[in-house]
């Protein structure tokens, strides 16, 4: 398992809080399937904050705040900074949007923004895409870890590049990454981790689900699948069939 | 003075941020500020005068992905 800025995760699993039929529903598909840290986010204080802080706090996992739905880096770094202060952590995961429907990150919003706040002892978590230029313009901004996409954040498409993940996957082999947004189902999760990445970061295809818990341990039993697999040396792929049965002995028929 | 809380007016009789945060009932609350658009620390909340037509967001935790 990966180190995220010191810390060496139980579980590749990250999991989102939001849209779940109910807290109980939300806290059954994390205690279900191990899942070592949860995103949060910040909204206006209408009465439900706290209800739910005490929620997360019970679950004893760490904690990711993101700065989901900012559309600039002011935005995004201002709450970057409501959240340090309110969590008290130091992990931020980075959402600059740039696209309303694709929810696509901002790549220069997101750069000034993983500037800003690395420089001033952030631990970044930038939501981003394939692009490589992009991710090691972010690493030498001081980003330790990458959130490269899966799909449009909500879609449940899965790795819509896969190409595209492991050619970044292979440029930056000692940067932890982890696979946030798009991911639908366990086998994109498993593939994901045989692919090499080191965690993957899912919410709506688990809250989504018809049954969030089943489907949160699904996820948790596929990771750890895709990691045990990827650790175990996958064979060769080849053009042509190559008989596994030995033709030696064979009856003369 | 008025002040705009979340987006909606509000009387507010508190000269501070932090006397405003209990006066609006947020005394215990865990909360983080932002006034007029830039980040307010917790810490600096006692000490932050608060005038008419300022600004001020009082965010919670919240479900997020």
């Amino acid at each position: 398992m990966r180190d995220f800025y010191g810390v060496t995760l139980s579980n590749a699993m990250m999991l989102g809080t939001a849209g779940y039929p109910s807290p109980a529903v939300m806290e059954a598909a994390f205690r279900g399937s191990g899942a070592a840290v949860a995103t949060v986010s910040l909204r206006r204080e209408a009465g439900e904050g706290q209800g739910f802080w005490s929620i997360i706090r019970s679950l004893g996992v760490r904690i990711l705040p993101n700065t989901a739905g900012c559309h600039s880096a002011h935005e995004a770094v201002t709450t970057a900074r409501m959240a340090r202060d309110l969590f008290e952590t130091n992990w931020i995961k980075l959402e600059v949007i740039g696209h309303a429907d694709t929810l696509q990150p901002d790549p220069f919003g997101l750069l000034q923004a993983a500037e800003t706040l690395a420089a001033d002892g952030f631990e970044v978590f930038p939501y981003t895409t394939e692009d490589q230029v992009l991710a090691q313009r972010l690493i030498e901004a001081g980003c330790r870890v990458l959130m490269p996409w899966g799909a449009p954040i909500g879609s449940g498409m899965g790795l819509m590049n896969r190409q595209g993940l492991r050619m970044l996957r292979a440029a930056s082999p000692d940067v932890p990454m982890v696979i946030d947004a798009g991911l639908g189902l366990p086998s994109h999760a498993a593939d994901a981790m045989e692919m090499g990445f080191d965690a993957v970061l899912l919410n709506s295809a688990v809250s989504q689900a018809g049954d969030p818990a089943a489907m949160a341990r699904a996820f948790a039993l596929a990771v750890q699948a895709g990691e045990l697999a990827r650790d175990a040396d996958p064979m060769g792929v080849r053009d042509m069939a190559v008989p596994s049965t030995p033709l030696l002995g064979k009856a003369w028929l | 003075m008025r002040v705009e809380v979340n987006g909606t007016a509000r009387d507010i009789a508190a000269d501070t941020v932090q006397d405003a945060l209990a006066e609006l009932g947020w005394a215990e609350a865990r909360v983080a500020t932002a006034l007029n658009g830039e980040f307010l620390p917790s810490t600096a909340r006692a000490t932050q005068p608060l005038r008419d037509g300022d600004r001020l967001e009082v965010l919670a935790p919240m479900q997020g992905g």
